[in-house]
């Protein structure tokens, strides 16, 4: 990994994205550095997945780049983009898992395609990553079908970071959990940062993660990112929409809970 | 970076070992990733393997990197038997390297799911499958019992079917399937009359052409092609369609909104198919009756259309016409069945829609097959 500070570990730079005449992103620039959890947000259809999409790759942008490590994503050659690629975990909104296989098949896929370590190894390493992401241990052999929504979103972290990656990608981690649950989760990706030195990018409407984990808290509004910063300076905006949305009752709750 | 894909073949000591008394001192070099993970745990383990100690000091001042993979091996040192693990001590980690090690050691090792046993697991294997088999029929014919009885209901009440439903059916079932049956149809009708017409031709009796084609087409061939078709087109479907439903939770919104599922979705394909296939079959007869008549008139015999027809309506009896439409509903009805019964049991995950989907067509195929049997003994015995 390029061990330059002042590179962005990723940056977005002017990136457009339209669907036919819909523009979803319009001069829309962002950066993500070393080790910080970064919460996205933002209403809901302004384009959040899409984006996160657009960054991954699985969708071309219209205008602008993406750069990892100083790099521009779409020009780099293909073998240096999959050393990119194998550096990032995702966990997708419904976790994703492959529902023909095990939580612990599940965990593997990414080690058998990416390495060459014995299968026993394999093996032992998925059942540490479900330990990490706490899950009982019987939970290795269960099939998705088997398991609960805040299991299933676990074992799609699990899976995310099977190869240790640099950068994680979570798409509303904590949605559909319950209160525990929820900062259960919140409390594990913090640990996991400090563990596994991870960039974190969430994006979330929970406001409890935002208050509790982010470091900086990216908006996406009007097209494009309005303020990335840390959560008092986001509150001190004066756009309109983010007023409404950290003013309202529930936001309150959470930064005096938050706060106390 | 372009590493983590092979595995480091140029390690050097990655590691030094020293016991004194019950104490061993692991002291760790260099990079313990994933890219350095077989080759770590080989020499790691086989170090270990002759040392006897009881607690362990990590000396981690000289690495460089590591990641889970690396603190999982370095915690073989520790362990000692299932779940149980030595004492130890870290010197010189880094930041997040004491978590990790923390996380290495506490996490359970990878077991095996169980032991295969063969002859055992056949044995079960084959006990599971009589058992399915057994609950398969068991379930099919209280779905028939149940569908009946809706279907019955409906039928004293027709302004409560969903009609426009059953039209919609119609056409998917029906109209839409109705020129690749009758092409399937034409080619049948074409290859019996080939057949017939040489072995025919050898006692000089060309003309039992037209009762073979005739009858042959009428009798089964008709039926069975539209019933085949409609188990590998309409079956599937219905299967695919409601098994996706329910996986994604529709069937149980209707059912809480109060919809009956069988009055929705079962009764309307079933309808559909009791429609459309006698429809299909009787199209499907002229045109197998009319490949064998152009193979009889063009190919190697030479029996004109005006002939052909003739001997139709002289030799072949109305009741060979009938006895194929007849089936035409039984058939609908078990397609439509097993199609909805297999779609309604599909679970969660996608694995059970696929087999599941096998399943409808395969059972479909197979009672069509076996009650069109049943039929042949039935007419036949009735002397018709």
């Amino acid at each position: 990994m390029t061990e330059n500070s002042s590179i962005p570990l990723m940056e977005v730079r002017n990136l457009k994205t339209q669907f036919g005449e819909n523009v979803i992103h319009e001069n829309l620039n962002f950066q993500l550095h070393d080790c910080e959890i970064v919460g996205l947000v933002g209403g809901s259809g302004t384009g959040k997945t899409v984006l996160m999409n657009t960054l991954l790759g699985l969708k071309e942008a219209d205008d602008g780049a993406v750069y990892y490590f100083g790099k521009n994503r779409s020009s780099m050659p293909v073998a240096e983009r999959h050393t990119i690629d194998n550096q990032i975990g995702v966990l997708f909104q419904g976790g994703a898992l492959f529902s023909s296989m095990t939580v612990r098949q599940n965990i593997m896929v990414p080690l058998r395609e990416h390495t060459d370590l014995p299968v026993e190894l394999m093996r032992e390493l998925a059942d540490m990553k479900i330990h990490m992401v706490g899950l009982p241990a019987h939970a290795a052999t269960l099939y998705p079908a088997d398991l609960s929504g805040g299991m299933r979103k676990r074992a799609g972290l699990a899976r995310a970071l099977a190869l240790d990656p640099k950068v994680l990608f979570l798409d509303e981690p904590t949605a559909g959990l319950d209160p525990i649950g929820a900062s259960a989760f919140d409390q594990l990706i913090l640990d996991l940062r400090d563990a596994m030195k991870l960039t974190v990018l969430i994006i979330t409407h929970d406001l409890d993660t935002l208050f509790t984990t982010c470091d900086r808290v990216a908006v996406l509004v009007d097209k494009h990112i309005a303020i990335a910063d840390s959560l008092p300076k986001v509150l001190q905006s004066d756009h309109p929409w983010i007023q409404e949305y950290f003013g309202g009752p529930r936001a309150r709750a959470a930064l005096s809970a938050g706060a106390s | 970076m372009s590493t983590l894909a092979k595995t480091d073949s140029s390690a050097r000591e990655m590691f030094a070992l020293s016991v004194e008394g019950h104490e061993l001192t692991l002291k760790a070099y260099g990079a313990w990733n994933l890219a350095s993970a077989k080759i770590c745990n080989e020499t790691l383990t086989t170090a270990l393997q002759p040392l006897d100690y009881q607690n362990v000091n990590y000396d981690l001042s000289g690495v460089t990197e590591m990641d889970t993979a690396g603190a999982y091996i370095l915690a073989r040192a520790i362990r000692c038997a299932d779940d149980v693990c030595y004492p130890y001590t870290l010197s010189g980690e880094k930041f997040g390297q004491k978590v990790l090690m923390r996380e290495a050691a506490e996490a359970s090792m990878g077991r095996l799911p169980h032991q295969t046993r063969q002859w055992y697991d056949t044995l079960v294997r084959m006990g599971q499958a009589t058992e399915s088999f057994a609950n398969e029929t068991i379930d099919t014919l209280a779905f028939l019992g149940r569908f009946i009885i809706v279907l019955m209901r409906q039928l004293m009440t027709p302004h409560k079917i969903r009609w426009k439903s059953v039209v919609a059916h119609i056409e998917d079932v029906g109209l839409n399937a109705a020129p690749i049956i009758m092409t399937l149809s034409f080619f049948v009708g074409a290859v019996i009359a080939y057949m017939g017409a040489n072995l025919l031709a050898s006692f000089g009796a060309q003309i039992y052409m037209v009762e073979l084609i005739g009858i042959s087409v009428l009798r089964e061939f008709a039926v069975i092609i539209t019933a085949i078709m409609l188990a590998g087109r309409s079956d599937s479907a219905f299967t695919a369609q409601i098994g996706a439903m329910r996986m994604r939770q529709e069937i149980d919104a209707m059912t809480v909104i109060g919809m009956d599922t069988y009055e929705t979705l079962i009764i309307p394909r079933a309808l559909a198919c009791l429609v459309s296939a006698p429809v299909l079959t009787f199209l499907a007869m002229i045109s197998g009756i009319f490949g064998g008549m152009l193979v009889a008139w063009f190919g190697i015999t030479d029996i004109s259309p005006i002939l052909f027809f003739a001997r139709l309506q002289e030799a072949i009896d109305v009741d060979h016409f009938w006895v194929g439409l007849v089936k035409a509903p039984v058939f609908a009805i078990i397609i439509a069945v097993i199609g909805c019964r297999q779609g309604l049991a599909v679970t969660g995950s996608v694995d059970s829609l696929g087999s599941r989907t096998t399943r409808s067509v395969v059972q479909a195929i197979f009672a069509v097959i076996a009650v069109d049997a049943m039929f042949a003994v039935m007419f036949y015995n009735m002397g018709i």
